[in-house]
């Protein structure tokens, strides 16, 4: 048992230590590519670290979200940055030559403003571990009224509870904010035309084999999410993902998607959680308030259309820019498809 | 101390890493990873601090740490959407050293 315990410590030391240390690497690498990449490497440890939580529901998002997703978009930024900075790589160096000559001007207390951060944080990081170390050792927090209450809510997870039912106002915002960070970068980007492109074969097979298995993996976590760790969010992460996947291989949505019915998807568990919302309101119950009988059913529904809304909101995001619908009428699309159908 | 509390401090000081790259560097892409490391340091208090229970850890923390997770990537994005969109516009990813006249 001792050497158990002696073991945990050493695994926990380690992954705490590695944590902070890739942490700081990611930040003060020079090359912006070695950071990111390291960044991931931290959100998958994150995820390990969870796991030695107890809290497997986050390992998941965390894998999924914070590593993988993340990460894609980060590298895609940068991908970006890099291909629009090429031409203009020298003058910026002037411009940061400049900038430090002026800045080196007031050399004489130069060094108060390098410590001066510094001690202002090891004060803030000192007060916050000494309110942190001052807490109680044992807490009971809010699980005794979650599992109190955790047969009137419809499913047998504790955190998809609290998420879909006990703290539905949370999720319902979410999903919002969601929906308004993909409006707002659709309404940034300048939409630069990119057009599909063949994949290499590995990467084709790749795509074909995963792509099913990710969709599958997606309904699986989504379907478990309400008597073991997965849920909607869960699920939408891993549909992203696959979603991320087939736009890596160079696809892009037709024309004909990225119009309405892109659009529809996008709100849809925004929807469909505001109408289950208020069709209980006019059937007598609080808002968001979910009937016993119903609420495993109700939640699944719910669930189902935010996981959609989720993988297609994150793909989105990844896809950085508006999707080209034919400003022309759907008439006209159709004519272009059934003339290219003849040319081929 | 127990292992709670250890990954509650490790927290604090991916939280006060992450402020201090956010502070120091001027580049714009660079403060989106320090933004997202001091998450990081947030989502692990507050994890680490459900967990002081003798049974199953606390649910609401739980939740509120995976709400958490999905909204900063959405924050994530449209940061990077707006670097993007400020390097189209003025030529730079990087806040100027000096406020400029």
């Amino acid at each position: 048992m001792e050497a158990l315990t002696l073991l945990s410590w050493a695994f926990d030391a380690t992954l705490g230590g590695t944590l902070m240390w890739l942490a700081w690497r990611t930040l003060a690498s020079e090359d912006l590519f070695k950071g990111i990449v390291l960044f991931i490497a931290f959100g998958l440890l994150m995820a390990l670290a969870w796991v030695r939580l107890d809290a497997p529901d986050i390992a998941l998002a965390e894998a999924a979200i914070g590593a993988g997703l993340t990460g894609a978009l980060l590298l895609g930024a940068l991908a970006k940055l890099e291909a629009g900075n090429e031409g203009s790589q020298p003058l910026s160096k002037n411009r940061s030559k400049l900038v430090n000559k002026s800045v080196n001007k007031p050399m004489r207390f130069r060094w108060l403003l390098v410590l001066l951060p510094m001690l202002l944080l090891l004060v803030l990081a000192g007060g916050l571990g000494y309110a942190i170390l001052n807490l109680p050792s044992q807490a009971v927090g809010l699980s005794l009224q979650v599992a109190g209450n955790i047969e009137a809510s419809g499913v047998s997870n504790p955190v998809t509870a609290v998420l879909l039912n006990f703290r539905a106002y949370d999720t319902l915002l979410e999903m919002a904010v969601l929906l308004l960070a993909v409006i707002g970068i659709w309404s940034l980007a300048v939409v630069p035309e990119s057009r599909e492109s063949a994949p290499g074969a590995v990467l084709d097979m790749l795509s074909r084999l995963l792509v099913p298995l990710l969709i599958l993996v997606s309904g699986y976590l989504l379907w478990v999410g309400g008597h073991a760790a997965g849920g909607a969010f869960q699920a939408g992460s891993v549909l992203a993902a696959a979603g991320v996947l087939l736009l890596l291989t160079g696809w892009r949505p037709s024309a004909r998607f990225a119009g309405w019915p892109l659009r529809f998807s996008l709100i849809l568990g925004l929807v469909i959680f505001v109408l289950v919302a208020v069709l209980m309101l006019l059937l007598g119950e609080s808002f968001l308030e979910f009937p016993l009988r119903i609420a495993g059913a109700l939640i699944l529904l719910i669930e189902a259309a935010a996981a959609l809304s989720i993988g297609i909101t994150l793909a989105s995001l990844f896809l950085g820019s508006r999707p080209q619908p034919d400003q022309s009428s759907s008439n006209q699309s159709a004519r272009r498809e059934e003339l290219g159908a003849q040319e081929r | 101390m127990n292992i709670d509390f250890f990954y509650a401090l490790t927290g604090v000081g991916l939280f006060t890493l992450g402020l201090y790259a956010l502070i120091k560097h001027s580049h714009l892409l660079r403060k989106i990873l320090a933004i997202n490391v001091m998450g990081s340091g947030v989502f692990l208090v507050l994890v680490a601090l459900s967990a002081r229970t003798q049974q199953a850890p606390d649910p609401v923390p739980h939740a509120m740490v995976i709400t958490g997770i999905v909204v900063a990537i959405s924050a994530t994005a449209l940061a990077l959407a707006l670097m993007l969109r400020l390097r189209d516009a003025s030529g730079r990813v990087e806040l100027p050293e000096e406020p400029m006249e």
